[in-house]
C-alpha cells in the first residue's frame, strides 16, 4: 500500500534548483560527523584499554543498573523542610528550659528536642531550679505523643467547631449571669500567677462564678493546719539536707507526700561525711520508699501513729497530754522523740496523717525544735484544694445549684469516691465543659469536651514554691491544631482578645523585674522575693489532746497511697509507667492490696509462683462503708503493719486508654471524704490473679557481698578492710586479692577516657527516675504485662530491692555463716529455705543494676560472632547488627543484665505500645537503634552521649570538664547516687570515688573487673 | 579380616546354621521385601511427629524465640538440652565402629552399621538446635569463618560455641564417610541381587562402582583402619567440646573442670542405651536374632553399667567439690539442684542414670531382653534430665537473687523436641528398609571363626582328632 502523498520539508523544495535541497539529498547529515577524528587514530584506539568486550560489559551493566533503578525500593517518607528553620540543624539537639506542673507532679526541666521533636526530659541544673523530675515527669514526654489525646473540641460527643463551642459557653455564661445562677470553675491547683489572675478576671466578669480547686489526692489537712497557723494555704518546702534527725510518721516524703521532691535534700544527709550522717526514724503502716530508707522503721497503724505523734509532741514541745500509746511501741517512739529533742534545730519531724490536728502538731514540734529544715523553708503552692470547699461544691452540684460547670485538669468522674453520683448530678447542670488532655471519664460525660495542650506545647508561669518564678515554654507546636490551652479559652470567654503568651508576658513583668523576659525564658527559673516559714505561734494543746483521743477504727485500716509509677493516674496510658516495676513490690502493670503476712494467713490469702515463675495472688473484696471494690489482688508485703492494708490510686481507668493499659482497680472509689485512711473489711474471693512481678526472690539469701553493709559506728571506728572485705584467693600458697590474679593481659588504659559509673547505695532511694530516663534515652521497648510476667522485662537498668530474712541483713549473713552441716537446726538445707522468706519487718536495700561493663567481660568471650566486645573507653559494646541471638552472653553474665528481643517489639500489633504507633514513635531517640527481634541488647553506658561529649570538645578544641560526661541515669539521678565520669581524669568525682573506702565492685570474686562501682551502704543504727 | 582361630569358650557371634548365602539373604530381606503393617504404623506416627515439629520450627522462625518458654535469666533450656542429648546419643556409633575396630572387638560387626546410622541421624537432630535456637537463624552462616564483604568481621575463636560448630561438623562428616565406606560392599551386594533396573541403578550409584576385586577389599580395609584412627579422637573430642560450652563459663554449676570426661562418659552411656533400644526392636522385626544375639545385648549392658557408674561418680564428685571449694555460690548451686524447685529433675536424673544401671550387675537382668529394653529407655530419659538439670537449674538461680526465676516449656518447646524424635525415627525407619542394616560383608568374615555351626564343627573335629 504505497502512498502518493508528498511530504514537504521546507519552502526551499519549491525552488527546483535549490542548492540547499541538493545538498540535503546528497548528505544525510548536514554537518560532517567526526568519525575520522574518533576512529581514525589507530594508535589511540590500540592503546585504549576499553576493548569491545569491555564495552559490551559496560552496556550490559548500565542496562541492568538502569532497570534495577526502575524497581521500587522500600519507600521511607522523610519530608524535608519547605523553609529550613534557622535554629534547627538536623542531627543536633536543642534544649529548652521549662517547668511543669500538672496538679500533681512538678519540676524544673530542660527539654531535649531533635529536629523539632521533644524527645527527652532532663533536669534543669541552674541554681534556682529546685525541683527535679521524678519517674513520672521523665515519662511525661511520652504522654505528649499519646495517640488517644483529645484532638478537637466535641459537643455531645460529636466533633464541633470552635465557633459553636465558644458560642455555647458564652451564652451559658451570659445566661447564668442574667439569672444569677452559679458558675463553677473546677480546676486543679494552678500555682500559676498569670492563670490565677486570669481566673480572677473571669470571676469578676461572672459575678456568680466561683473557683473550686480540686486536688485529686488531697493534702487538705496539712493545708488547713498551715492556714490555721500562718493564715495562708501552703505546704512547707522542708529542706531535708539540714536535718540530722528525721522522724517520719506516716509520711512518704521520698514518695509523693505533699508533692514529694524531697529526696535530693534527704540524700545529701545520708552520705556519711566527717563521720556523720542523718538518722532517720520512720513510723508507718505501708512499706514506703521512706520506710525502706530509714535507719529504724517501726510498722504501726495510723491510729497508733497519731498517738506516737502526741507522745513526741509531749517530749519535744514539753506538752503533757495524756496519751495511751501501745506498750510495744513506747520504747522506739520514746527513743525517736529523745533523739529528735536532743538534735534541736537539726531535727525534723514530718507526718502524712490526714488529720488537721496531727498536722498542727507537726508545725508545733518543728517550731519547738526551731528546726533549720523548717524555719525559713519555702512555702509550696502546689496544693491548694480544700476538702470542705469540694464537699460543698459536690452538694451544690447534687442539689442542682450549679448552672455552668467548667473543668480543667481534673477528672472527677474517675477520681471522686462517688463518681457515679457526680455523673448523675452532671445531668442537672445547664452546661458542663471539660478541658482535658484526653477524652477521659469526665470529658466523655460532659456536654462539651475540649482538648487542651500538653505542657510541652504550652506557655505558662509557675510559682511552685514562694521565692521562685518559673516559666513553662512550648517545645513544639501543638501536635493537634484543634487543641487549645485552658488559659486561651478563659481569655476568649472573658472577651479578651490577647493571646495567652502576650497576657503572660505582660503579667510576668512584675516578676521578672531586674532580669529580662528572654533570660527567664532561657533559664526557665528566676529567684524572686517570697515569704518563708516562720515559727508557728498557736495554742497546740487542744489539737494534741483531741488527737490523743482518737480511737482505733474497727476492722482493718486501709491506707490509700500513690505508687511511684502511676501517681494519681493522669498518665495511665503511658506504657513506660505501666511497665515500671514498683520500687517496693517490683510489680508492674497492676495495683493490689498490700497486706501483712499475719493478716494474710488469717484470711487464707496467698502469693505463690507458678511453673514459669509468674507470681499469682488471691483476690479479695474490699468493703468500705458500703462501697465495695471487687476482685482486688493481694500482695503479701513484708513490713506492712498488722491490721492495715495498702492500696494505690491511679489504676482501674477505662476511658481513653489502650486496652493493655486498662489494668488494676479504681481505689478512688474508696476515698471517702478524701481521707486516705479508711476502715475496711476484706473478704477472700475465688480465683487467682496473675501478676507481672519482675523479682521473684525477695531476699538476699545472706549474700552480703552483693550489697555490702555496715553501721555508722563501725564505719567510723574500724578499718575499711573489716567492713569492705576484699575477696582473697591463694596464689603460690600466699593469700592475694582475687582481683589481682589475672590470666589476661589488659588493654593499655592510660590514654584517652576510661568511663566509670559510681552507684552510692547510701544515696539511692529507689525512686526509679533513672529507669524511665534510660527507657527514654535508649528506646527500650515496652513488652507488656504477659511478657513481664514471663520474666522478659526489657529494662536495661533495674533497681533490685532486697528484704532481709532476719530482722537485719547482718543477721542473714551471720545465719548463713553459722550453717553447720546439711541437716538439723543449723543445717543449710532448711536454713536456705528459711532465708527465702522475708522478715515480718525487714531491712530493705536498693541496688540499681545495669551492665557492669566488665573489663574482663564473660559475655565477650563466648559470643561466636564477636557481636559484643570491649572498647578502650571501658564500655562493653553490643553490635546489634552482628548479633545472631545465641543468648550465650546473657547466660554467662553473672549480673543478668542482658535483655533479649524475644519478639519484634516495634511496629507489631501484638505489642501495641508507643513503638507500634506513628505518633508514639516520635519519642524515639534518633541516636539509638530500635532493635529488631532475635537480638541481644543491654546498657551501653549511653555511648551516644559520651561520644557526643567527646566530639563537641574536640571540635571546640578543649579539655572535657568533669561532669560533662553523663549517662541518662546519672543525669536523672538528683540524689547523688549515680555519678558518671572518666577515671583517667584523676580530679574527677568518679575517679575519687574509685579511691573511696566504701567502693566495691559487684561480685568482685568472679574476676570480671567491672567499670561500675558500688559504695558500701552505711546504716545509722 | 582373617577368620582366624577363636577360643571355643567364646560364645558364637552368629547363631544357627548360617552359610554365607544365608547371611546375604537375611540382610537383604528387609530391603527386598515389602514393608509390613507395623512399619507403616510406626512410620506414620514418626512422620506426624516430624511434621508437627517442623510446624513448630517454622512458627519459631517466623515469630521469634519468644514462642519458647525462655526468659531473661534462663536463656537456654530445652533447645540446648536437646542439642546435647542428641549429640550424646550420637556418640555410640563412632565408639562402636572405630574404637572397637581398633581393639578388634568382633562383636561390633553385627551392630556397627545401625549404631553409626543412629549416630548420623542423631547428629542431624542435634545440629538443628544450634541453628534454630538463634534469634536470627537466617544469619547462622555468620558463625562460619567465611571470608566476607562485611568489613573486618570474623568469628570469635574464643567462643566455645564456635568450637562446637567445628566439632559437630567434623564429627558429622567423618562419621558419614566412615559409615559410607563400610556400606560400599553391602550396597554392591544389594545391587547384584537387584531385579529391577531402577533398584540396580540406585544401588550401583550408592556402591560407588564396587567391583569386589581383591584390590577393592584391600583398599577398603586400609581406609577403614585409617578412618577408625581419625574417628577415635573425635569420640573424645566432640563431647569434650560440647562440655566446654558450660565448663568455660562463669556460672556456678557450669564452671566445672570435671565436665569433659563426665560428658564423654555420659554420651557413651546414652548412646549405648539408644543402640540397645533400637536393636532390640530391629533384631525382632527384621528377623536378625541370629546376628544380634543376646550376647551383644549383654555386652552393651555391661558398657551401660560401667559408663553409668562413671557418670554417678561424676555427680558425686561435683557435690563433693562444691562442698570442698568453700565457694558459697557453688555450694548453693548444688544444694539448689538437689533440693530446690527442680529437685524432681535432679532426682529423676539420679534414679535413671545412677541407680537403674546398677541392676546390670545381675546376669539374669542384663540378659533379659525386656529388662534391657526398659533400662535403655530409662537411661535416655535420665540423660535428658541430666542436661536439663545442668542447664536450667544452674541458670535459674545464679549469682544475684533478684534475677532468679523459673522456666516452663511451651507447646513449641515440646513440639520441637518431639519433632526431632519423629525426624530421627523417620530417618531410621527409612534406613531400615533401604540399607543393609548389618555389615554383612564383615559378618561373613567372622562366620567361620565365630559362627555357631562352625565352632561346633571345629569342636567336633578336634574331638575326633584326639580320639
Amino acid at each position: 500500500m504505497s502512498s502518493n502523498k508528498k511530504y514537504w520539508k521546507s519552502v526551499e523544495e519549491l525552488n527546483k534548483n535549490s542548492s540547499i535541497v541538493e545538498t540535503l539529498r546528497n548528505n544525510e547529515f548536514v554537518e560532517a560527523i567526526p568519525t575520522d577524528e574518533f576512529l581514525g587514530n589507530q594508535s589511540t584506539l590500540a592503546a585504549s584499554s576499553t576493548t569491545r568486550r569491555d564495552f559490551l560489559k559496560y552496556v550490559g551493566f548500565s542496562t541492568a543498573a538502569a532497570s534495577l533503578v526502575a524497581c521500587e525500593g522500600p519507600v521511607i517518607k522523610s519530608i524535608p523542610y519547605v523553609v529550613q528553620p534557622e535554629q534547627i540543624i538536623p542531627g543536633i539537639a536543642d534544649f529548652y528550659a521549662t517547668s511543669m506542673f500538672d496538679g500533681f507532679d512538678f519540676a524544673n526541666l530542660l527539654v531535649k528536642t531533635r529536629e523539632g521533636r521533644p524527645i527527652k526530659i532532663e533536669n534543669n541544673t541552674l541554681s534556682g531550679a529546685k525541683f527535679s523530675a521524678n519517674a513520672r515527669v521523665h515519662a511525661s514526654i511520652l504522654s505528649l505523643y499519646d495517640s488517644l489525646r483529645l484532638k478537637e473540641p466535641k459537643m455531645d460527643g460529636k466533633t464541633a467547631s470552635w465557633e459553636s463551642v465558644n458560642a455555647k459557653v458564652k451564652s451559658s455564661l451570659a445566661d447564668a449571669k442574667a439569672q444569677g445562677k452559679q458558675v463553677v470553675l473546677l480546676t486543679n491547683t494552678l500555682a500559676s500567677p498569670s492563670t490565677e489572675k486570669l481566673v480572677g478576671e473571669f470571676l469578676t466578669a461572672n459575678p456568680s462564678a466561683k473557683h473550686v480547686i480540686y486536688d485529686t489526692v488531697s493534702s487538705s489537712a496539712a493545708l488547713d493546719a498551715f492556714q490555721t497557723a500562718y493564715g495562708e494555704r501552703g505546704l512547707v518546702d522542708y529542706d531535708f539536707s539540714k536535718a540530722e534527725t528525721i522522724v517520719g510518721i506516716g509520711a512518704d516524703f521520698l514518695g509523693d507526700w505533699q508533692g514529694g521532691n524531697y529526696d535530693t535534700g534527704y540524700a545529701k544527709g545520708r552520705i556519711p561525711k566527717n563521720g556523720k550522717m542523718s538518722k532517720h526514724f520512720q513510723f508507718e503502716a505501708n512499706m514506703t520508699l521512706s520506710g525502706a530508707a530509714a535507719d529504724k522503721r517501726v510498722p504501726m497503724t495510723v491510729a497508733q501513729q497519731k498517738l506516737a505523734l502526741v507522745h513526741i509532741y509531749n517530749v519535744v514541745a514539753g506538752g503533757n497530754v495524756a496519751v495511751s500509746l501501745d506498750k510495744k511501741f513506747e520504747a522506739e517512739v520514746n527513743k525517736a522523740a529523745q533523739q529528735l529533742k536532743a538534735s534541736g534545730s537539726k531535727g525534723l519531724l514530718v507526718s502524712g496523717i490526714e488529720d488537721k490536728n496531727a498536722q498542727l502538731l507537726v508545725l508545733a514540734i518543728n517550731s519547738a525544735l526551731n528546726s533549720d529544715a523548717f524555719i525559713g523553708a519555702g512555702i509550696r503552692q502546689i496544693r491548694k484544694g480544700s476538702n470542705e470547699v469540694m464537699t460543698q461544691f459536690l452538694a451544690d452540684l447534687k442539689g442542682g445549684a450549679v448552672h455552668t460547670l467548667i473543668m480543667s485538669g481534673v477528672n472527677p468522674a474517675y477520681s471522686l469516691p462517688n463518681a457515679k453520683e457526680f455523673v448523675e448530678s452532671l445531668k442537672k447542670v445547664n452546661l458542663s465543659v471539660a478541658v482535658s488532655l484526653k477524652e477521659d471519664e469526665t470529658a466523655s460525660v460532659s456536654k462539651i469536651a475540649i482538648g487542651t495542650t500538653h505542657y510541652l506545647e504550652s506557655w505558662n508561669d509557675l510559682v511552685l514554691t514562694k521565692g521562685t518564678y518559673a516559666l513553662t515554654q512550648p517545645t513544639i507546636n501543638p501536635l493537634f491544631k484543634q487543641t487549645k490551652q485552658f488559659q486561651e479559652l478563659l481569655l476568649d470567654w472573658t472577651g479578651n482578645s490577647a493571646s495567652y503568651y502576650d497576657y503572660l508576658r505582660l503579667n510576668s513583668a512584675s516578676y521578672t523585674a531586674g532580669s529580662s523576659w528572654n533570660k527567664v525564658v532561657h533559664d526557665g527559673v528566676l529567684a524572686i522575693a517570697g515569704a518563708t516559714v516562720g515559727t508557728a505561734v498557736f495554742d497546740f494543746v487542744s489539737a494534741a489532746s483531741s488527737l490523743s483521743q482518737s480511737v482505733a477504727q474497727k476492722g482493718l485500716e486501709l491506707i490509700l497511697y500513690t505508687k511511684t509509677g502511676l501517681g494519681d493516674g493522669q498518665q495511665a496510658n503511658n506504657p513506660w509507667l505501666q511497665e515500671f516495676p514498683d520500687p517496693i513490690t517490683r510489680v508492674s502493670w497492676d495495683n493490689y492490696i498490700t497486706i501483712s503476712k499475719a493478716d494474710a494467713e488469717a484470711k487464707e490469702l496467698v502469693n505463690y509462683n507458678v511453673a514459669d515463675g509468674g507470681l499469682n495472688g488471691s483476690y479479695v473484696t474490699l468493703t468500705v462503708d458500703g462501697a465495695k471494690l471487687e476482685n482486688v489482688p493481694v500482695i503479701i508485703q513484708p513490713g506492712q503493719a498488722i491490721g492495715t492494708i495498702g492500696l494505690a490510686f491511679g489504676y482501674g481507668k477505662k476511658a481513653a486508654l489502650k486496652e493493655e493499659m486498662q489494668v488494676g482497680v479504681n481505689a478512688y472509689a474508696l476515698y471517702k471524704s478524701f481521707n486516705n485512711v479508711q476502715s475496711v473489711t476484706i473478704e477472700k474471693t475465688a480465683g487467682d490473679h496473675e501478676f507481672a512481678c519482675v523479682q521473684l526472690q525477695k531476699t538476699l539469701m545472706g549474700r552480703g557481698d552483693i550489697i555490702k553493709e555496715t553501721t555508722l559506728e563501725i564505719f567510723n571506728t574500724v578499718d575499711a578492710k573489716e567492713w569492705n572485705i576484699q575477696p582473697m584467693v591463694s596464689l603460690d600458697h600466699n593469700p592475694v586479692k582475687a582481683v589481682e590474679v589475672d590470666l589476661w593481659t589488659s588493654f593499655d588504659r592510660s590514654v584517652g577516657h576510661h568511663f566509670n559509673l559510681s552507684v552510692d547505695l547510701n544515696a539511692c532511694t529507689g525512686c526509679g527516675a533513672c529507669v524511665i530516663a534510660c527507657h527514654a534515652e535508649n528506646n527500650v521497648p515496652v513488652v507488656g504485662k504477659s511478657e513481664v510476667r514471663r520474666s522478659r522485662d526489657m529494662h536495661w537498668l533495674r533497681i533490685d530491692r532486697y528484704y532481709s530474712s532476719e530482722t537485719t541483713f547482718e543477721g542473714d549473713n551471720n545465719k548463713k555463716n553459722n550453717f553447720d552441716g546439711l541437716f538439723g537446726d543449723k543445717g543449710s538445707l532448711g536454713g536456705f529455705g528459711e532465708m527465702e522468706l522475708a522478715s515480718e519487718n525487714p531491712q530493705v536495700a536498693f541496688q540499681p543494676v545495669m551492665c557492669q561493663h566488665c573489663n574482663h567481660a564473660p559475655c565477650e568471650t563466648v559470643c561466636p560472632v564477636a557481636a559484643t566486645s570491649h572498647s578502650r573507653q571501658g564500655q562493653n559494646h553490643m553490635a546489634y547488627n552482628r548479633c545472631v541471638g545465641t543468648r550465650y552472653c546473657a547466660n554467662n553474665c553473672p549480673y543478668k543484665v542482658r535483655r533479649f528481643n524475644w519478639f519484634l517489639y516495634s511496629k507489631n500489633n501484638e505489642f501495641d505500645y508507643h513503638m507500634n504507633d506513628d505518633l508514639g514513635r516520635m519519642v524515639l531517640n534518633p541516636d539509638v537503634n530500635v532493635r529488631s527481634r532475635g537480638v541481644m541488647e543491654k546498657c551501653s553506658m549511653c555511648i551516644q552521649m559520651t561520644q557526643k561529649t567527646i566530639l563537641d570538645a574536640k571540635r571546640e578544641g578543649r579539655v572535657i570538664k568533669d561532669g560533662e560526661f553523663q549517662t541518662a541515669c546519672s543525669a536523672a539521678c538528683t540524689s547523688g547516687a549515680m555519678i558518671f565520669g572518666d577515671i583517667n581524669d584523676k580530679e574527677s568525682k568518679v575517679a575519687q570515688s574509685l579511691e573511696n573506702d566504701r567502693m566495691y565492685h559487684l561480685l568482685e570474686h568472679v574476676g570480671t573487673k567491672p567499670n561500675v562501682q558500688y559504695h558500701v551502704k552505711v546504716r545509722n543504727t | 579380616m582373617s577368620s582366624h582361630y577363636e577360643a571355643p569358650i567364646r560364645k558364637p557371634l552368629v547363631i544357627g546354621d548360617k552359610s554365607y548365602h544365608d547371611i546375604t539373604v537375611d540382610v537383604a530381606a528387609p530391603v527386598e521385601g515389602r514393608a509390613n503393617k507395623q512399619w507403616w504404623i510406626v512410620f506414620s506416627i514418626a512422620l506426624i511427629a516430624f511434621l508437627w515439629g517442623l510446624g513448630c520450627i517454622i512458627y519459631t522462625i517466623s515469630t521469634g524465640i519468644g514462642t519458647w518458654g525462655l526468659n531473661k535469666t534462663v536463656g537456654w533450656a530445652w533447645d540446648i538440652t536437646n542439642f546435647v542429648w542428641w549429640v550424646g546419643i550420637g556418640h555410640a556409633g563412632t565408639l562402636i565402629s572405630a574404637v572397637l575396630l581398633l581393639f578388634r572387638q568382633k562383636w561390633r560387626m553385627a551392630i556397627n552399621r545401625s549404631a553409626e546410622a543412629m549416630t548420623i541421624f542423631s547428629v542431624v537432630q542435634a545440629g538443628l538446635f544450634p541453628i534454630i535456637h538463634m534469634g536470627r537463624p537466617w544469619l547462622a552462616y555468620w558463625v562460619l569463618p567465611i571470608p566476607n564483604q562485611f568489613g573486618s568481621l570474623w568469628v570469635n575463636f574464643n567462643s566455645p560455641l564456635l568450637w562446637d560448630v567445628f566439632a559437630i561438623s567434623t564429627y558429622l562428616s567423618v562419621s558419614l564417610v566412615f559409615w559410607w565406606t563400610g556400606l560400599l560392599p553391602d550396597f554392591a551386594m544389594l545391587r547384584d541381587r537387584a531385579i529391577t533396573p531402577f533398584t540396580k541403578r540406585v544401588y550401583s550409584i550408592l556402591s560407588f562402582g564396587w567391583s569386589g576385586r581383591a584390590k577393592d577389599w584391600q583398599r577398603f580395609e586400609e581406609v577403614s583402619l585409617v578412618l577408625a584412627g581419625l574417628a577415635t579422637p573425635l569420640v573424645l573430642s566432640v563431647h569434650t567440646i560440647v562440655s566446654f560450652d558450660f565448663a568455660t563459663s562463669v556460672i556456678p554449676g557450669w564452671h566445672t573442670t570435671i565436665f569433659p570426661p563426665y560428658f564423654v562418659a555420659g554420651a557413651v552411656f546414652s548412646g549405648f542405651a539408644m543402640v540397645n533400644t533400637l536393636l532390640i526392636i530391629m533384631r525382632k522385626v527384621s528377623n536378625l536374632e541370629a546376628y544380634i544375639t543376646l550376647q551383644h545385648i549383654e555386652l552393651m549392658n555391661i558398657v551401660i553399667m560401667i559408663t553409668g557408674s562413671i557418670v554417678g561418680v561424676a555427680y558425686i564428685t561435683e557435690l563433693f567439690v562444691a562442698w570442698y571449694s568453700g565457694v558459697e555460690y557453688e555450694q548453693y548451686a548444688f544444694l539448689n539442684r538437689a533440693t530446690g524447685p527442680y529437685w524432681w529433675a535432679y532426682w529423676s536424673m539420679m534414679t535413671c542414670n545412677v541407680f537403674s544401671p546398677q541392676f546390670m550387675w545381675f546376669k539374669k537382668l542384663r540378659t533379659s531382653i525386656m529388662f534391657s529394653f526398659v533400662i535403655s529407655i530409662v537411661v535416655n530419659i535420665g540423660m535428658w534430665f541430666e542436661r536439663f538439670v545442668i542447664i536450667v537449674t544452674s541458670l535459674h538461680r545464679d549469682y544475684l537473687p533478684s534475677s532468679w526465676t523459673m522456666f516452663s516449656p511451651t507447646f513449641v518447646d515440646i513440639g520441637i523436641f518431639i519433632g526431632t524424635i519423629g525426624f530421627f525415627f523417620v530417618l531410621f525407619l527409612l534406613y531400615a528398609r533401604t540399607f543393609p542394616v548389618i555389615a554383612q560383608a564383615e559378618v561373613k568374615t567372622i562366620l567361620k571363626s565365630s559362627g555357631e555351626n562352625y565352632k561346633k564343627l571345629r569342636e567336633e573335629n578336634k574331638h575326633s582328632h584326639h580320639e
